[in-house]
């Protein structure tokens, strides 16, 4: 695969510095008890929400899990607005009441993150249908988990895209666990996605998920593909969650060997390395990773004092006309 | 006026609304060629394209899910569900989904999709297809739930429900669907009571009679055959189960001091229990009786041969209003 442009590699490289320090943060406040509810953080998977919305353009759309800080980030919605969404506050994304597993954000596509496993499958295909109809040249892109295979709307909605030659693609990172269960025990075929792929009359693509590079090459095939009018595609990217699925989960139920194997494959040293190699000057890459310290500084002091939720939003929203007087 | 089924009262308020509005789809299955199992999109995908009357795959998750997806980028869709017992596969893209985006984006987004399920028994069609499922949604906030009764009702009520920028369950009662009333198709959606307004079907001084849906012809005939008896029913259709049209029924109720609320669906925590706890609530000093019920049993909907007895009619209607007077 061609070597990308250095611009392009070093926004890559910060949109994984950024995503990973996020992550971290979100976790240590979790533990400091700041974020109330439960935070499903995508470190160690940085490499494909950075390759995946580098290879998109501004007007396209994003649908994404409770596992989304990260795909929301890599799309350019500023730290601080997602930070203080996961501690409930006024000035969050969804001014508190989404919380770390609903984010979204309409002004940058990013038309939300649902935590029913496999509902935006079949959503993301309405956008896709949405852009055919005022025929524009938009993209849909839909991730999911490896577990989310095996619920029927992810069959629904590949059927349906396929029908309609929706612009649409699916991707499934597939970090080996659904939960606390090895996909593999739980799954028909070995490959969750790409095996499947096949029955909608697709080709079976794999990727290496901790190759941010070989990811934006391969979204970006796709994406240009679906663009041209070329229909859907559904990409499985292989990773590995650092953490537990959720919370304060250690992921015991991990093989130590298997979680050793797949740190060595860290996406974001590994692409330094590869950066540092073709000559991209070190002080640079420092100076991306100390921006990003103090993004992530500034934004969880911002999100910190930002204000707590006042009581009669429990109770808005709920009907168009706002009220919520009819029913109680 | 025009004298149309109620069918084809839903097919002329469609057609409007798909003349009207350019965002306007209506997706389900068979919908296009067929024009639907009940024929209520009899035509319409002729005269508005493949794009915009679109038969989908068998997928009801699929269906209610691509028109949340098409909501969010201001389309307003209309699902057909073939019948009430085929909902269920969609009911996580409704309670889940649909229901809440307003709430949990604060505002952000509106999704002002249709639902519309060809609802209850009478039709020798057993489960699955003669189910009454609205307490449901009634029950989950974020959507409304509607049930038209006849041609003229239907015709209005469908183009509001469309309109509106919530997500509308819109409920068709399907024994009804044949049943012919004189239609205003020159009359816009604006000179109809709004979509969660209840009306007055019959007035009457001594009890009133709530229900809504097939029962709605059901009750009017209860209310004409108590008349030779000297007893005067009010009988009120709902239209709105959620919100309920509470001044319109504490008005009533307030006058004639009985109530009896009439539903297919089972008793047990049916609509009819959250309206007689409102009606006690909010008119107890005028009641002289309790609040009666009448609908049906806490079983699955029965085989055809007996649907008869579960099915509320004249006589379990009537024995209902009588009972009121024991008090
Ligand atoms: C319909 C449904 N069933 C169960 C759950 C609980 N749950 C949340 S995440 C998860 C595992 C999903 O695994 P996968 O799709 O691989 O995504 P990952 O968490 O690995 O990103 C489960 C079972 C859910 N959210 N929705
Ligand atoms: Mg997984």
């Amino acid at each position: 695969m061609p070597e990308v442009p250095q611009s392009v590699a070093l926004e890559l490289y910060r949109k994984m510095t950024e995503i990973r320090l996020f992550e971290k943060r979100a976790y240590d406040l979790f533990m400091q008890n700041l974020v109330k509810g439960t935070t499903h953080l995508g470190t160690g998977q940085e490499a494909i929400a950075a390759g995946v919305s580098q290879a998109m353009n501004d007007d396209d759309y994003t649908f994404t899990t409770y596992r989304g800080h990260n795909h929301v980030l890599a799309r350019g919605t500023p730290m601080t607005p997602v930070m203080a969404e996961l501690l409930g506050r006024e000035n969050g994304l969804m001014h508190g009441k989404g919380g770390s597993m609903h984010l979204l954000d309409t002004s940058r596509g990013i038309l939300g993150a649902y935590a029913i496993i496999g509902a935006q499958l079949v959503i993301a295909n309405g956008s896709a249908f949405s852009a055919r109809y005022r025929g524009t040249r938009q993209v849909t892109v839909t991730f999911l988990g490896d577990g989310a295979t095996n619920i029927g709307a992810f069959h629904e909605a590949l059927n349906f895209a396929a029908v309609y030659k929706l612009p649409v693609i699916f991707i499934c990172e597939n970090n080996k666990y659904m939960e606390y269960t090895p996909i593999g025990a739980v799954t028909a075929v070995p490959r969750p996605a790409a095996d499947r792929a096949a029955s909608y009359g697709l080709e079976p693509v794999v990727v290496d998920g901790n190759d941010v590079e070989a990811v934006y090459h391969t979204a970006a095939a796709a994406i240009g593909k679906a663009r041209d009018g070329g229909g859907p595609s559904l990409i499985e990217a292989l990773t590995y969650r650092h953490g537990g699925h959720s919370r304060a989960d250690p992921g015991k139920y991990r093989p130590a060997e298997e979680v050793k194997e797949w740190l060595a494959k860290d996406p974001i040293p590994a692409y330094r390395a590869v950066l540092l190699s073709r000559g991209v000057d070190e002080a640079v890459l420092d100076g991306i990773d100390k921006s990003a310290r103090e993004a992530v500084d500034k934004a969880t002091e911002e999100a910190k004092a930002g204000p707590e939720p006042r009581i009669e939003l429990a109770e808005t929203n709920v009907w168009a006309d706002g009220g919520h007087a009819w029913r109680n | 006026m025009s004298t149309l089924t109620l069918s084809r009262g839903l097919n002329e308020g469609l057609r409007k609304a798909l003349e009207d509005d350019p965002k306007v789809l209506i997706m389900g299955e068979d919908v296009g060629k067929l024009g639907g199992v009940f024929r209520v999109t009899d035509g319409l995908q002729k005269d508005f394209g493949e794009h915009r009357v679109v038969d989908t795959p068998l997928a009801e998750s699929g269906i209610v899910g691509t028109a949340i997806g098409l909501a969010l980028r201001g389309y307003r869709p209309v699902c057909e569900i073939q019948f009430d017992g085929f909902v269920f596969p969609a009911t996580d893209q409704i309670v889940s989904q649909l229901a809440k985006m307003r709430y949990r984006s604060r505002g952000q987004v509106s999704l002002p999709v249709v639902i519309r399920i060809p609802f209850g028994g009478g039709i020798g069609a057993v489960e699955h297809h003669s189910e009454s499922p609205e307490v449901f949604f009634a029950h989950t906030a974020g959507l409304r739930v509607v049930a038209c009764a006849d041609a003229a009702e239907a015709f209005t009520m469908i183009q509001q429900a469309i309109a509106s920028d919530d997500p509308v369950i819109f409920f068709e009662p399907k024994r009804r669907y044949w049943d012919k009333a004189e239609v205003d198709t020159a009359a816009g959606p604006d000179s109809a009571p709004p979509l969660e307004a209840a009306r007055v079907v019959l007035p009457g001084d001594d009890v009133t009679l709530l229900t809504y849906g097939p029962l709605v012809r059901t009750c009017s005939e209860a209310a004409l055959a108590a008349r030779t008896e000297g007893r005067s029913i009010e009988v009120i259709d709902l239209r709105s189960l959620s919100p309920l049209d509470m001044d319109t029924i504490t008005g009533s109720v307030s006058r004639t001091g009985r109530c009896v609320v009439a539903h297919e669906a089972p008793v047990y925590a049916g609509l009819g229990a959250e309206i007689a706890a409102r009606i006690t609530e909010q008119c107890f000093y005028h009641l002289e009786a309790p609040v009666l019920r009448v609908g049906g049993f806490a079983t699955p909907y029965p085989p055809s041969r007996l649907e008869e007895h579960f099915l509320p009619d004249l006589d379990r209607v009537l024995d209902a209003v009588d009972r009121t007077f024991a008090y």
